[in-house]
């Protein structure tokens, strides 16, 4: 029986600056879909605002797993409920090693009624299956003592992402440009990766600019974003379109779109000036 | 949610289990401190004239030295209202009913073995455990190690006793040194010959102690040359007193070349002072830690130094500490650099939570003419909440300019972006907050014993479990 998330109408916010216009965007388990766009467009406020990310206010529209609202769920409940997101940047969490880490994550997603205090997986039958994984990624076993993104390398990090999806197998999984920043060899790696843990159990959404990672893994569906709508949906081929020409077809495509884009970053532009920090990052 | 466990539980309620002067389980000397309870602590002991002597001293001192203005708050400590010598009678146990709820509950969620929950509560006021010390006894006997309580020691080593006792720590170095001098009680006495490397910490559950149920112990440790040893004293659990002032004493000689590791993890409940005074002198080559770790009491105040007293001495301290509600931990180190090409380290990282106070009070202190020293300092800070607080005393002094010192001072709450992304992974808030603040102390931590540290760690969940609901 495959999953649905579906979302309507979704409005986000980040420190009152509206961001995500009205998104409408349905996925199954079992489905690759493909969501790409110009920076600001809001590809990773829709991953962050999907995980629960407490900056990210939700000003309108809906967010369900088969009919639960996603949105009225704390971002650990959300992890147990099947969703995942691959951070761009992954951050640094001192002092925790990487399989503690997992061990710990792992638990409570496979057991979402799990109270604190309760055990954790059995470490020998947990340590057989981190180091399949590990493997299978190429990652160094040393890297299960090393301390959680601490001194990794961009690409170390990318790998770390999928290497807990592989763990925690989610049902809904968004990766947030999990190509930018690595060498061929890297891409490669995770695009394996991902290919081997997709299935028909898992609905993959990849945020992305580059072909890299759909090369291995073909979309279903490409989603094109623009000035925080999806305003195109297409096949793989839209995919390859965007990726040989840019962005201008899109705009023309859609004007309206796109002088919602030149306003909003020339407003942006205007805030920087008056000292104060330009949110075009966010997206 | 479980029970914080600094909650007060009515010790008040428990103080008249304990203080009964009726109650067949102790003997206690009458309350208060004057000249007679010295004479009948140093009777009771049958000591030699020379440690009456020494212990009427002390006593003269501590009532001439003024209160210190610094620190924590000492306003409601009442000198007279405290038994200064309690000893438990053999073989009597204390009904466990009488230990408060909350410390046993700890127990269990610790899953701490029978016997020792019960020394621990004071039920039991000896902890035996001579099936395991049995084996090592012989051998430490057979290298020649002394390892034995204070109490013994003076009477069955005199010389060495009498030649390194109170020459690190005098009687008048401080208001509650002079105090643990004129009433101290228990303790450890060790004594490693040249050459002679433990291999095994030394641990303070080894020696029996039936004395004072730890109160104001008296350690002492004479590395002898090229020697090394690790002593463990004190637990991660909690240590139920019913006496409310702990003023311990430990002086520590490393020799030439020498190595030694002290390493203490107290957990008082949340009635106790604990004062310390712990002193090291390291000698040439040698290498002196202090390992240090301060989670319960009321207000702990524990400045572990070391003299560096030759050139190549090193001296590290690391110390960790947590104060939760009502608690104030009052800690860091001293490092004095009398010698050149002498070297210390201090590492001090401190959690405040739910309306505690922690504060890292350090010297570094360079003497004229001690060339080519180092010195670095890291003192990092975690305020888990808006009630809690955290401080940072750190003095330099530094009469050589051929040195290179460094200080380093960091204070943060939780990164809102560690903790999505650990929700994010299934982690509930408490339990991303908890790896968060065991994150934090890790480097700390790995130094433990392992026991230690899976305790401390496991300490550290329950207290941040207290922290949310």
């Amino acid at each position: 029986m495959s999953q649905l998330l579906r979302i309507s109408d979704l409005h986000v916010s980040v420190e009152d600056l509206p961001i995500l216009n009205g998104v409408d965007l349905e996925i199954r388990t079992g489905e690759i879909h493909a969501l790409m766009g110009p920076n600001g467009s809001g590809k990773s406020t829709l991953a962050y605002a999907l995980a629960g990310h407490p900056k990210y206010q939700i000003t309108g529209g809906k967010v369900e797993i088969d009919g639960t609202d996603l949105l009225a769920l704390d971002p650990n409940e959300r992890a147990r409920l099947g969703l995942f997101l691959a951070f761009q940047y992954p951050v640094t969490i001192p002092g925790v090693k990487v399989a503690d880490f997992l061990r710990h994550a792992t638990t409570n997603v496979r057991n979402p009624n799990r109270k604190e205090g309760e055990g954790l997986i059995a470490m020998r039958e947990f340590r057989k299956e981190l180091r399949s994984r590990m493997e299978e990624l190429g990652i160094e076993p040393e890297f299960a003592r090393r301390y959680l993104n601490d001194g990794f390398s961009g690409g170390e990090k990318k790998r770390m992402e999928i290497l807990q999806m592989a763990m925690l197998k989610p049902k809904f999984a968004v990766l947030d440009e999990t190509d930018s920043g690595l060498d061929s060899d890297a891409v490669r790696v995770v695009s394996e990766g991902l290919a081997r843990l997709a299935g028909p159990e898992m609905a993959v959404l990849i945020i992305t600019h580059h072909e890299r990672l759909l090369e291995f893994n073909k979309p279903h569906r490409t989603h094109v974003m623009l000035a925080g709508r999806i305003v195109e949906t297409g096949d793989a081929a839209l995919a390859h379109e965007l990726h040989a020409h840019g962005y201008g077809g899109v705009r023309e495509r859609h004007p309206d779109a796109a002088a919602q884009e030149k306003a909003a970053l020339e407003n942006a532009v205007a805030k920087t000036a008056g000292d104060k920090p330009a949110e075009v990052a966010a997206t | 949610m479980a029970t914080d466990l600094k909650s007060d539980v009515g010790v008040g309620d428990y103080q008249y289990g304990f203080h009964d002067p009726t109650d067949q389980y102790v003997f206690k000397s009458r309350k208060g401190l004057d000249e007679a309870i010295v004479r009948q602590i140093s009777e009771m002991k049958n000591e030699p004239a020379w440690m009456t002597e020494f212990r009427l001293e002390a006593l003269k001192i501590f009532f001439q030295k003024p209160m210190p203005t610094w620190g924590g708050n000492l306003a409601d400590l009442n000198f007279q209202d405290i038994f200064y010598f309690v000893r438990a009678s053999e073989g009597q146990e204390r009904d466990w009913s009488e230990v408060p709820e909350d410390i046993r509950k700890t127990y269990d969620r610790l899953g701490i073995p029978e016997a020792e929950k019960k020394y621990l509560a004071g039920v039991k006021a000896q902890y035996e455990s001579e099936v395991v010390y049995g084996s090592l006894k012989e051998d430490l006997a057979n290298k020649g190690v002394i390892f034995t309580d204070t109490d013994s020691a003076l009477k069955d080593h005199p010389e060495l006793f009498r030649e390194y006792f109170a020459t690190i720590i005098p009687s008048s170095d401080n208001k509650f040194a002079a105090l643990n001098s004129a009433v101290w009680s228990g303790g450890s006495f060790i004594y490693v010959p040249k050459g002679v490397h433990i291999d095994f910490p030394l641990q303070a559950y080894f020696r029996i102690n039936s004395e004072n149920m730890g109160q104001f112990e008296r350690t002492l440790i004479i590395v002898d040359e090229g020697a090394s040893v690790h002593y463990v004293e004190g637990c991660t659990a909690p240590t139920y007193s019913s006496e409310s002032l702990h003023s311990a004493v430990v002086e520590i000689i490393v020799k030439r070349n020498a190595r030694c590791r002290y390493t203490t993890i107290q957990n008082w409940s949340s009635n106790v002072y604990n004062l310390v005074t712990k002193r090291a002198v390291a000698y040439a080559d040698s290498v002196m830690e202090w390992v240090d770790g301060n989670l319960g009491s009321k207000l702990t105040m524990k400045y572990p130094a070391i003299y560096l007293m030759e050139p190549g001495a090193r001296g590290e301290t690391l110390s960790i500490a947590f104060a939760g509600k009502g608690q104030h931990q009052d800690a860091g180190a001293k490092m004095v650099h009398c010698a050149p090409h002498t070297s210390s380290r201090i590492v001090s990282k401190s959690i405040s939570k739910s309306g505690g106070r922690a504060s890292y009070r350090g010297l570094v202190k360079v003497n004229r003419d001690a060339k080519e020293c180092k010195s670095n300092v890291v003192c990092d800070a975690l305020i888990l909440d808006p009630t809690s607080r955290s401080d940072t005393y750190p003095y330099i002094e530094v009469e050589e300019d051929q040195v290179s010192i460094e200080h380093e001072a960091s204070v943060s709450k939780i990164a809102e972006e560690q903790l999505f992304y650990l929700m994010s992974r299934g982690l509930s808030e408490t339990e991303a907050s908890s790896m968060i603040v065991t994150g934090f102390i890790e480097p700390l931590v790995k130094e433990l014993p392992m026991e230690y540290a899976v305790e401390m760690n496991r300490l550290i969940e329950l207290q941040m479990e207290g922290s949310v609901g």
